[in-house]
């Protein structure tokens, strides 16, 4: 009985889980293996059609060159990008001064409060033909390319970068602030040079925060959308639609929600195998 | 974890109570209906919406209890259609009365959402003023009429005079082949390099306008086409297709048109018509009948100048062949949503929104071609710009997309094939074999016609 009662404050929660999440994840499974339409015949009655969409999908070009892409960006931007770039701003504000810390931080952390569609366009400003980076190119008299159109992945990788750097930099900095300073001291003592004391005392340290930072940006950077929407909308020639753009372009320029769906299903897949490899990782190192 | 749990919860629970109160429904009266338009308005279009303005003032004073819910949509025609669909696929968001581009009639009607209005139309003296082609641009596979026509429109090229005259083309300029419209454009190129010869729409970057406003005026002119009515299959293999792809890659590599990435901006006709031509950076395009409609009094991009400096032309076929020219004509409706609860009112409120004053008003503010034979006549509409007749004589050798439930992705994959010419990853005759096998792809090898 007790313990029901301890449940009780969970089902709400559970419930709205249920409601909002996995209904509308099991539906898009299911209608992925439908021809369901926003018009046409199969609007109105769609029809079972086994793994037809899944088939097509792996005899279709555009899907392996969006699955590709979808890794590309998400180890470019996520993994090394942002992750690298956050811990390296965390170390660097342990050992600055305040007032150049908190200077740094509210820089980075500016394009993480902005909404991502305001980011959105920011970036676009900034990358686009006449915009903000070939003008600083062209104030030292060089011509800048057309990034969105010359080096849409670039352009598209360095805007995510940017934007979610604040988010690991933050959880660098609590993690950081954990270390124990008297084994690092000790380090130093016995000799340790910096780098030495980063590989072997520092990171082994926030091996776990190293990991659940993964997880969250690799899930939050596999479902950017408007961001790469706003900026090249999956072009030139599909050089930037990753599976989030491949899924929206099938399911609502073409109206065909089958296919949509499926592409819809296997980018859950990929999260919930990325969510799966971290959350080992994460088990395998507590004592 | 656990308080991370308790914190979920209450959160949900905040989140059901703003849910709660945000959407509490309000009872209907016995007496009071309300009847949901919705529609497309942008930036740049308001014409509709100033002609559903006065429809919902006038159906209202008529029709007391009655309450019109204008829903403006703020979409291109792309999004339009999708947002359309979805608000579509439930009775509970459906709209009663619509705006439907004319070549989603059919595929919609299969869907389900249009409702027919034969028995509706019977009753409805101004239908008889409709002209035969504008009927039938709402007419479904079961030969029932499912949506009224508002005005069609149809394409040509758009010249600015000055451009062309700088570079010794005499005007009005008339090319009778694709050739003479390249020497014209070199012609513009030589005499001011910094000027756009003459541009054409390619890429998926402008959607239906690449193909619309673009392609098609070529590939029909080259005697091919997209589809076989009769045979009722898609064309593949043909020559026009590579043909057309050629020109426009001689276009684009000899910078007659825009460069490759203004071409894949989807904005690129906001310039075409805000900048490029009122400065006379630009010499000639393929636009539509309704360009007039941008520049005039209260349109987006005001040009007090506009009537004396363009000029408009057919677009010729490939070699000058008969019938001299090519045009393409779309155009949009209004209909009435299956799933309506009051269809009689929904028609009757179809009916003051085209009624003759409103038709006026509507294609007068965007350079529609009329469809009401009772508004074609009216003196107040044919002095409306001064190239009215000029564009409404091309509907003699216009052409309709084929309104299958496949075209928007056979749209689609034109424009990639045009995409894939201009930006020089393919070969026009490489591209065209893309092209051939997406369509065998898309729509089965049973459905397709070798020519």
């Amino acid at each position: 009985m007790r313990r029901f009662l301890r449940l009780l404050p969970v089902v709400p929660s559970v419930l709205l889980l249920l409601l909002f999440l996995l209904a509308p994840v099991a539906w898009s499974f299911y209608a992925s293996f439908t021809d369901a339409a926003l018009s046409g015949r199969a609007a109105k009655d769609p029809q079972w059609v086994g793994a037809e969409n899944y088939v097509r999908m792996f005899s279709d070009d555009s899907f392996p060159l969006a699955a590709w892409l979808t890794v590309v960006f998400v180890a470019a931007s996520a993994v090394l990008g942002q992750n690298v770039l956050g811990l390296l701003v965390a170390l660097l504000m342990t050992r600055s001064r305040r007032a150049m810390a908190s200077w740094v931080g509210t820089a980075v952390v500016a394009a993480w409060v902005l909404p991502e569609i305001v980011a959105a366009f920011a970036a676009y400003a900034y990358f686009n033909r006449e915009g903000t980076l070939n003008q600083v190119v062209g104030a030292f008299g060089g011509v800048g390319p057309d990034w969105l159109y010359s080096f849409p992945l670039v352009a598209i990788v360095l805007a995510n970068t940017w934007r979610g750097t604040a988010f690991s930099m933050l959880v660098y900095r609590a993690a950081l602030a954990d270390v124990p300073r008297d084994i690092a001291e000790a380090a130093l003592m016995d000799g340790a040079r910096g780098w030495q004391r980063l590989a072997f005392i520092t990171l082994p340290l926030i091996r776990s925060s190293i990991a659940t930072n993964l997880m969250l940006i690799t899930l939050q950077t596999l479902a950017v959308f408007t961001l790469i929407w706003v900026m090249t909308a999956g072009g030139p020639a599909n050089a930037s639609t990753t599976l989030p753009v491949l899924a929206y372009q099938e399911a609502f320029k073409f109206g065909d929600i089958g296919y949509g769906t499926a592409v819809a299903s296997v980018l859950i897949l990929l999260g919930m195998v990325f969510g799966a490899v971290y959350v080992r990782l994460l088990r395998e190192q507590r004592p | 974890m656990r308080r991370r749990v308790k914190f979920a919860a209450v959160i949900s629970v905040a989140a059901v109570l703003t849910a709660a109160t945000s959407c509490s429904p309000t009872p209907e009266a016995a007496e009071s209906k309300t009847l949901k338009i919705v529609y497309q308005k942008t930036d740049s279009f308001t014409a509709l919406d100033t002609v559903m303005q006065d429809a919902k003032k006038e159906f209202e004073a008529s029709n007391s209890g009655v309450t019109v819910d204008l829903q403006p949509i703020q979409a291109n025609d792309d999004d339009y259609g999708t947002k359309l669909a979805l608000a579509q696929r439930s009775a509970d968001t459906a709209p009663d009365v619509f705006y439907e581009d004319t070549f989603k009639v059919r595929s919609d009607v299969d869907a389900g959402y249009l409702l027919k209005l034969d028995s509706y139309l019977e009753k409805w003296d101004d239908w008889g003023a409709f002209n035969e082609a504008a009927k039938a641009a709402g007419r479904a596979d079961d030969g029932g009429i499912y949506a009224v026509p508002l005005g069609t429109d149809t394409r040509a090229i758009w010249y600015n005079k000055s451009v062309l005259q700088k570079a010794g083309i005499s005007v009005p300029w008339q090319p009778k082949t694709w050739d003479e419209i390249l020497t014209a454009a070199r012609a513009m190129k030589a005499a001011d390099p910094n000027v756009i010869p003459f541009n054409m729409y390619a890429g998926k970057g402008t959607g239906e306008g690449t193909v619309m406003q673009g392609f098609y005026e070529l590939l029909y002119g080259t005697g091919s086409s997209l589809y076989d009515e009769n045979e009722k299959k898609w064309v593949v293999g043909s020559q026009g297709f590579t043909d057309s792809l050629a020109f426009l890659k001689t276009l684009y590599d000899e910078k007659l048109a825009v460069s490759p990435a203004e071409a894949l901006d989807a904005n690129v006709w906001k310039k075409v018509f805000g900048e490029w031509f009122p400065q006379g950076k630009l010499g000639a395009t393929v636009e539509g009948s309704y360009t007039p409609s941008f520049w005039q009094k209260g349109g987006a991009y005001e040009w007090a100048g506009y009537e004396q400096e363009m000029g408009v032309a057919m677009f010729p076929t490939q070699e000058g062949q008969d019938p001299g020219g090519v045009s393409m004509s779309g155009g949009w409706t209004l209909a009435v949503g299956a799933k309506s609860k009051n269809p009689e009112l929904a028609f009757q409120f179809l009916t003051t929104a085209l009624n003759k004053k409103n038709a006026l008003a509507y294609d007068i503010n965007n350079s529609q071609i009329a469809v009401r034979t009772d508004v074609a006549s009216e003196p107040e509409y044919l002095a409306a710009n001064p190239f009215v007749k000029d564009v409404s004589d091309l509907v003699k050798v216009t052409h309709y997309r084929p309104a299958t439930a496949d075209y928007p992705r056979i749209s689609t994959a034109v424009q990639v094939a045009t995409e894939s010419v201009i930006t020089g990853k393919q070969s026009p005759e490489d591209a065209a074999a893309e092209y051939d096998a997406t369509v065998r792809k898309l729509v089965g090898e049973d459905k397709v016609l070798e020519k």
